[in-house]
Parts: C-alpha cells; sequence; structure tokens
C-alpha cells in the first residue's frame, strides 16, 4: 500500500519583501511517509517549523521546493502543482484539518459549523446532522449552545467545535495543531479517543501535541522538524 | 512507491469551463484599466478579485459582463447549447437575453440594480417576466419565496424600495438577480457602503446562497475579509495587471507577491 502522505524534498523559505526582503529559511529537502492507521507527531521546540509543515500538508503554504502528495480516492495528487479547484476538492473530501482557533462565521449554528463539512462532502443533511450532534455531545458542549454561533464560546468551547467540525467526516487524512491546547482533562481523553478511532479506521494522521499525555497516547512516532534546517545536516 | 509516481494523475481534469477570459486588456486614453488578464473560470467556483481603487478591478469586471468592450483580447462564456462562446461576437438581442437569463449582475449601489419606483415584489417578478413567465400568481409565490430567502419581511413585498435602507436593497437586489437561477453572477463591492453588522448578515446570506445554487461569482473588493468568507480563489490585481492568483486562503497566509504582502499585511486582521 503507497503511503497516504508522501513529502519529497519539500523546502519553505519565507520571503518577506514589507521587511526589506529578508528571507525566513524554515526547512530544506524534507522527506517524510505517514501510511494509513499512523500518527506522526511533529516535534521539535517553538520556530522549528512544525505548523509550516503541517499547513505545507493542507496546501495552505506554497511549497518553495519539492512535492507533497497525497493519496485522494484511486488518484495520486501533488498539491504544488494541482489546480485550486482540485485541491479544494481533495480538502473536500480527502484531507481534514483542524486549526489551533475556530474561524467564526457570523451568525452560523455551532450544529451547522460541525454539520457543514459532512453535507459538503455529500452526506445527506439528516445524517450529517445526527453525526455532529453525537460529536458535540461526546465533546461536552452543552446542548443549549448548538443553535448558537459559537462567536461568544468560550475558547475551549470554540476548539472542541473544532474539533468536532474536524471529525464530523471520516477525513482518510487528518492533520491537527494542537487539538487540546485549551482543553481540560476530560476533554482531552475524549480528543484523544477520536484519533485513536481516526487510526484504527485507517486513518492517515498529522499532528502537533504539545500534551505529553496526549501524544504518548496517540503518537506512533516523532518526526524532528528542527532536522532538516539548511544548516542541521 | 515508484510505480504509482509514474502513473501519477491529478483527479479528473476533463472539467468544461463555464468563463475563459484569454488576454483582456481596456484602456482610456492614456490610462490603464486592465492589462492583459487570462483566467478560467469553472461551474460553481467563485473567484475573488482584490486590489486597491485604481487597479483595474471594477473594469475587468464590467469587460467579463460584457457591459464595457475590451480594446484586446476575448471572453468565452459556455453557451447553453452553444458551448464556448466570445462574448462580444454574440448579436446584441442575444448578448442581452444572456445577461437576463444566464447571468446576474449585483452593483454596489443598489440603485443601479434595482427599479426603485416598481414594489419588491415587483423588482423580484420582473426578472421572471423577461424569461417568460406569465402566471400571475406563480410570479408572485416565487417573489414572496426569494424575498424570505434574503430576509426581507413578506409584508413589505408592495413596497418600493426607496423605502428600505440601504442593507435590504442590497439584500433586494440579490433576490432580483437570483431569482432567474443564473449560472453565474458579477458581483462589485457587495458590502460595500454597508454597516459593518449588515455586512455579516449580508456576506453570510450570499456564501449560502451561492453554496446552496451551486452558482459561479465573480466579486470585486478591496475587503479582504469578504473574500477570504466567499471566494475559493483569489486573483490579486495592481495598476491592471494581475500580480498574484490562487487559492484564497494560500494567497492570503502565503503572499508572494510584493504587493499581496503589503495588502495583507495592512489589514488589522483577516
Amino acid at each position: 500500500m503507497p503511503p497516504m502522505i508522501s513529502v519529497s524534498a519539500l523546502s519553505k523559505e519565507f520571503v518577506l519583501h514589507t521587511q526589506g526582503g529578508a528571507r525566513i529559511p524554515v526547512f530544506h529537502q524534507l522527506d517524510l511517509e505517514v501510511t494509513a492507521g499512523e500518527c506522526v507527531c511533529l516535534h521539535g521546540p517553538s520556530g522549528a517549523g512544525k505548523s509550516t509543515l503541517l499547513r505545507s500538508l493542507y496546501a495552505n503554504y506554497k511549497p518553495s521546493s519539492g512535492h507533497v502528495r497525497v493519496v485522494h480516492g484511486k488518484d495520486i495528487v501533488e498539491l504544488g502543482s494541482a489546480e485550486p479547484w482540485q485541491v479544494i476538492e481533495v480538502r473536500r473530501r480527502t484531507v481534514g484539518y483542524v486549526s489551533q482557533f475556530l474561524r467564526v462565521i457570523p451568525r452560523v449554528p455551532a450544529l451547522e459549523v460541525v454539520a457543514e463539512p459532512a453535507r459538503l462532502a455529500g452526506v445527506p443533511d439528516a445524517e450529517a446532522e445526527k453525526r455532529a450532534r453525537t460529536l458535540l455531545g461526546r465533546l461536552n458542549i452543552p446542548e443549549r449552545l448548538w443553535d448558537l454561533a459559537p462567536a461568544t464560546f468560550s475558547g475551549g468551547e470554540q476548539q472542541r467545535v473544532n474539533v468536532a467540525r474536524g471529525f464530523a467526516l471520516d477525513y482518510p487524512i487528518l492533520l491537527l495543531d494542537e487539538p487540546t491546547a485549551s482543553l481540560d482533562a476530560a476533554n482531552r481523553q475524549v480528543v484523544v479517543a477520536l484519533i485513536k478511532e481516526a487510526k484504527a479506521r485507517g486513518a492517515a494522521i498529522v499532528g502537533i501535541f504539545h500534551d505529553a499525555e496526549v501524544r504518548e497516547a496517540v503518537a506512533d512516532r516523532l518526526f524532528e522538524v528542527a532536522a532538516y534546517r539548511r544548516d542541521a545536516a | 512507491m515508484s510505480a504509482l509516481m509514474l502513473s501519477e494523475t491529478v483527479g479528473t481534469p476533463v472539467r468544461q469551463p463555464l468563463m475563459r477570459a484569454t488576454g483582456v486588456s481596456k484602456s482610456y486614453g492614456e490610462t490603464i484599466g486592465c492589462l492583459d488578464v487570462s483566467f478560467t473560470l469553472n461551474p460553481g467556483e467563485v473567484i475573488g478579485i482584490v486590489g486597491e481603487s485604481g487597479s483595474g478591478k471594477s473594469t475587468l469586471l464590467n469587460v467579463l459582463s460584457a457591459q464595457l468592450s475590451p480594446d484586446t483580447g476575448t471572453v468565452e462564456y459556455d453557451l447553453r447549447h452553444k458551448g464556448m462562446s466570445d462574448i462580444f461576437r454574440l448579436s446584441e438581442p442575444d448578448r442581452r437575453r444572456l445577461m437576463r437569463t444566464d447571468w446576474g449582475i449585483v452593483h454596489q449601489n443598489p440603485r443601479d440594480g434595482l427599479r426603485m419606483d416598481v414594489s419588491a415584489g415587483g423588482n423580484v417578478g420582473e426578472r421572471l417576466m423577461a424569461i417568460g413567465a406569465r402566471h400571475y400568481g406563480e410570479i408572485r409565490a416565487e417573489g414572496l419565496d426569494w424575498l424570505a430567502k434574503v430576509e426581507l419581511d413578506a409584508s413589505r413585498v408592495d413596497d418600493k424600495p426607496k423605502t428600505f435602507s440601504g442593507g435590504m436593497q442590497q439584500r433586494l437586489q440579490i433576490a432580483r438577480n437570483l431569482v432567474t437561477r443564473p449560472r453565474l453572477i458579477f458581483m462589485d463591492e457587495p458590502t460595500g457602503g454597508l454597516d459593518v453588522s449588515v455586512q455579516a448578515r449580508l456576506l453570510d446570506l450570499l456564501r449560502g446562497l451561492v453554496r446552496e445554487l451551486g452558482i459561479a461569482a465573480i466579486v470585486v473588493t478591496h475587503d479582504l475579509a469578504v473574500v477570504r468568507l466567499l471566494a475559493d480563489r483569489l486573483m490579486v490585481m495592481r495598476h491592471g495587471r494581475v500580480v498574484e492568483e490562487g487559492l484564497t486562503d494560500q494567497v492570503l497566509d502565503d503572499p508572494h507577491h510584493p504587493y499581496t504582502q503589503l495588502l495583507v499585511s495592512s489589514v488589522l486582521q483577516v
């Protein structure tokens, strides 16, 4: 079986034109493969490029050079050269992303925020909503909040809505950026359980987990991003 | 792995585009409007065009929507039953029919897109009659349905738009444009001139309608938050040229062109 995610010779450098053309190299010639059912934890100190790598896997950041390939249905899509609509298709069906912060859409209720990805992927409304209810319930979001827009929710509640949204569809690939950062112990355990279930159904997962307990519970291996600094080798 | 890499394919790239612009330029005497703009729009895709005043984005929109002829370049559109056709080579009646039925144009100022002396229901119904609807009861029912969709109270159906607030007028203009189920809608600063709270409501509404109906849209704005919410793809214009384009979140979160970086860094929060 081919790896679900295959990163080869990926380099990323930011050029800040508004600051005198300053160059910020992040990583250089990075290789990474992630297979189905595997959870890789991006590791390293702050500034090592963990989030940059995770965003590159979602095509949110453009590689300076190198390739990011993902298995999408029967195809393999190279995200750097794919057309925008193809990337959108990959995101709709294959790659889920849980960011650190919920991007709140004015007026859209929490239940709808969570159900949306499944509906956009073609899951019937009733089923998508049922799944959303189950997830919000498991993540201990009080039912009285489900019909409200999450704008006024606490940070932890917003993050749990965000996690629920990320698990609303059984994505073959999941990217998790500190999904437990502002959660209490009980909710951290719920997220751990969700990640384990995703692995069990064969999802390939790449995540940033600062919490050692969570990391040990879910990660199959650590990936040191800092090892790919240009001056590292 | 190597075997798979050899057979590497990307989706099924056989997609019939809805619109294709090739080398579109338009100037006003010495002043450049837009310069050598090319792009392809797929069905159901929402594309945002951003840039500061004078960047040529409104000129481009006016050319794409056949309100202005380009000096050079072509704009092709996937006409029903005819396929890709240059819109500036159509006969005047054919072009008018296209604009009335398959397209919608939402102007920044609702006064440019509404008939201010005709009732709200009439503004919506008129578009239906223009494409052949004749049954009064059905037209009125459809009109009321659309007023509800854009969250206008049914009790206002017989009122004239001049008695409406700016936000209500803009929502009525959207209903008037969407009632004929166009495949493509052009929007010029759709939230310009509205209070922030009204903007959010309008954006949310537009986002829902565009996704629900699968309409393609070309949205010109200087507001990056608007494109973040609405657009799949983004084109950044400066001095008449497209300086950067790509997935909306990619262009906004990882801008490469100096001008895009300036634009993004100048906003407090997108």
